[in-house]
């Protein structure tokens, strides 16, 4: 199961040049860039690993770009996002945010339901991913 | 950014992605290259960035007294990459040039202000991605402790990068004396990202000439990496005066005939003393009088006219601690 999440979800994998205009995008409005990792794919697990600090202050993608490939050799088995924040007042929040690698396998997620008080059914979801403890959930042994 | 429409479904672009995007972040887009015969003519001066570049250049020629070989260097470095694009219209393919260069020369001799000027001309040319300069020193590469000093090269290059990075007085990044110094691993690192074919990124070392002699020999690795050498020599009298016109003119003032004659009269004293760093020795001479010329003003305790406030008399320059002596003996 192909996970989907953040940005560009729905079209196919982004290639390093279009990571590379997507950062420039964000560089050029003035939205610092930050990378994040995590071996834990559940949809409410907002708050990732972070890979350093945000990168402020740049221009050129380069730099982001950099820091990606290191992150993804250091954690090759990991989903890797890209986040851009705007600062501006008003908004003050995330811009953006789009995976910029996932694992090779991904097992997908487990629909559970919960009986309730009075026949009410709650649903949760459980990655099967997760079943492994952390760091040797993806490929890792 | 542009109002959202509400929400929808994103439909699938008719164009190219990639087209779409590297239309869409302002780069140079490259049209499908069309490799010209090999009969056919190529005028050089009909690039529209040729135009571009010879605008820079005539601005160079002007606001830049003096600096001949630099001049004619840059003017060289320019002509290079022109021709190389040409090159690039007949299919005839090269290596992309490495244009890491070293400005050596006094203080004050037009260094950092050439190295502007370079990152325009190499914008204009396509050989960088913007007319940026980032200027760095010692302080802003070498960490305090071990392992700081890598994050801090590197952030320094990610900013620089797509544009020029400016190292000023460079050899500071070399302390021989201390072997445990990190000053080597910056050296390091910028070897290897001036070595990356397919950067970008141009590095000009500058500093003093004796200084950086000293600092190439005890890096012949960096040294060789570095084709282009460009010597900045002090200016002499005449330029200087031609410096202090074209400064003063920048401000909107004027020398009158008495000041213009003493002025010149002070540069001759301000060369022999030590510590003379050339035009920003005359910048700060002119600011120096321009206080004076606003003391006098205020003092004359009358009505100003305009003629007043955009001239500067020989008595402001008379009050300069260089004709203290003089004073005193009379």
């Amino acid at each position: 199961m192909k996970l989907r999440y953040g940005t560009f979800s729905y079209l196919p994998d982004l290639t390093d040049e279009e990571i590379a205009a997507q950062v420039k995008f964000a560089l050029d409005r003035g939205w610092p860039v930050s990378v994040e990792y995590t071996d834990d794919p559940h949809p409410r697990n907002v708050y990732w690993e972070m890979w350093g600090l945000p990168m402020f202050d740049l221009t050129e993608p380069d730099g982001v770009i950099a820091q990606i490939n290191e992150c993804r050799t250091t954690f090759p088995d990991h989903y890797v996002r890209v986040l851009a924040y705007d600062a501006s007042l008003g908004r003050q929040s995330t811009a953006m945010s789009f995976l910029v690698q996932r694992p090779a396998q991904e097992p997908g997620f487990l629909l559970e339901r919960v009986e309730g008080p009075d026949r009410t059914q709650r649903y949760s979801v459980r990655s099967y991913a997760t079943e492994r403890p952390a760091g040797a959930r993806y490929g890792g042994e | 950014m542009s109002t959202s429409q509400g929400f929808g479904f994103p439909r699938p672009s008719a164009t190219d992605p990639a087209a779409a995007s590297s239309a869409a972040d302002g780069e140079q887009t490259t049209a499908e290259p069309v490799t010209l015969a090999d009969d056919a003519e190529l005028d050089l001066s009909a690039d529209e960035a040729a135009a571009r570049v010879e605008g820079t250049l005539a601005s160079l020629d002007a606001e830049l007294v003096g600096l001949a070989s630099v001049k004619r260097r840059v003017r060289e470095i320019a002509s290079l990459l022109q021709v190389d694009r040409a090159r690039e219209q007949f299919g005839l393919s090269s290596s992309k040039p490495t244009l890491h260069m070293s400005f050596t020369g006094g203080p004050g001799t037009g260094k950092t202000t050439v190295a502007m000027r370079m990152a325009t001309i190499l914008h204009a040319l396509g050989y960088i991605r913007a007319p940026r300069v980032h200027v760095v020193t010692r302080d802003d590469l070498v960490g305090q402790f071990i392992g700081h000093t890598a994050p801090k090269t590197k952030e320094a290059l990610a900013r620089a990068a797509g544009g020029v990075l400016f190292i000023d007085e460079a050899y500071y990044l070399f302390r021989p004396e201390n072997e445990r110094d990190y000053g080597q691993e910056v050296i390091e690192i910028l070897l290897t990202e001036m070595e990356n074919e397919r950067g970008d990124l141009v590095v000009i070392f500058a500093g003093y000439p004796d200084r950086m002699a000293t600092f190439f020999a005890a890096n012949p690795g960096l040294s060789s990496r570095v084709p282009h050498h460009i010597e900045f020599e002090d200016y002499d009298h005449a330029e200087l005066v031609r410096i202090a016109d074209l400064m003063v003119a920048a401000e909107n003032f004027r020398f009158d005939e008495a000041a213009r004659a003493t002025f010149s009269e002070y540069l001759t004293r301000r060369m022999e003393r030590p510590n003379f760093s050339n035009a920003r020795s005359v910048r700060n001479a002119i600011e120096r009088c321009r206080l004076r010329q606003a003391r006098r003003l205020v003092g004359l305790r009358r009505p100003l006219r305009k003629e007043d406030l955009v001239t500067i008399t020989d008595e402001d320059i008379r009050g300069s601690s260089l004709f203290a002596d003089e004073a005193e003996g009379e």
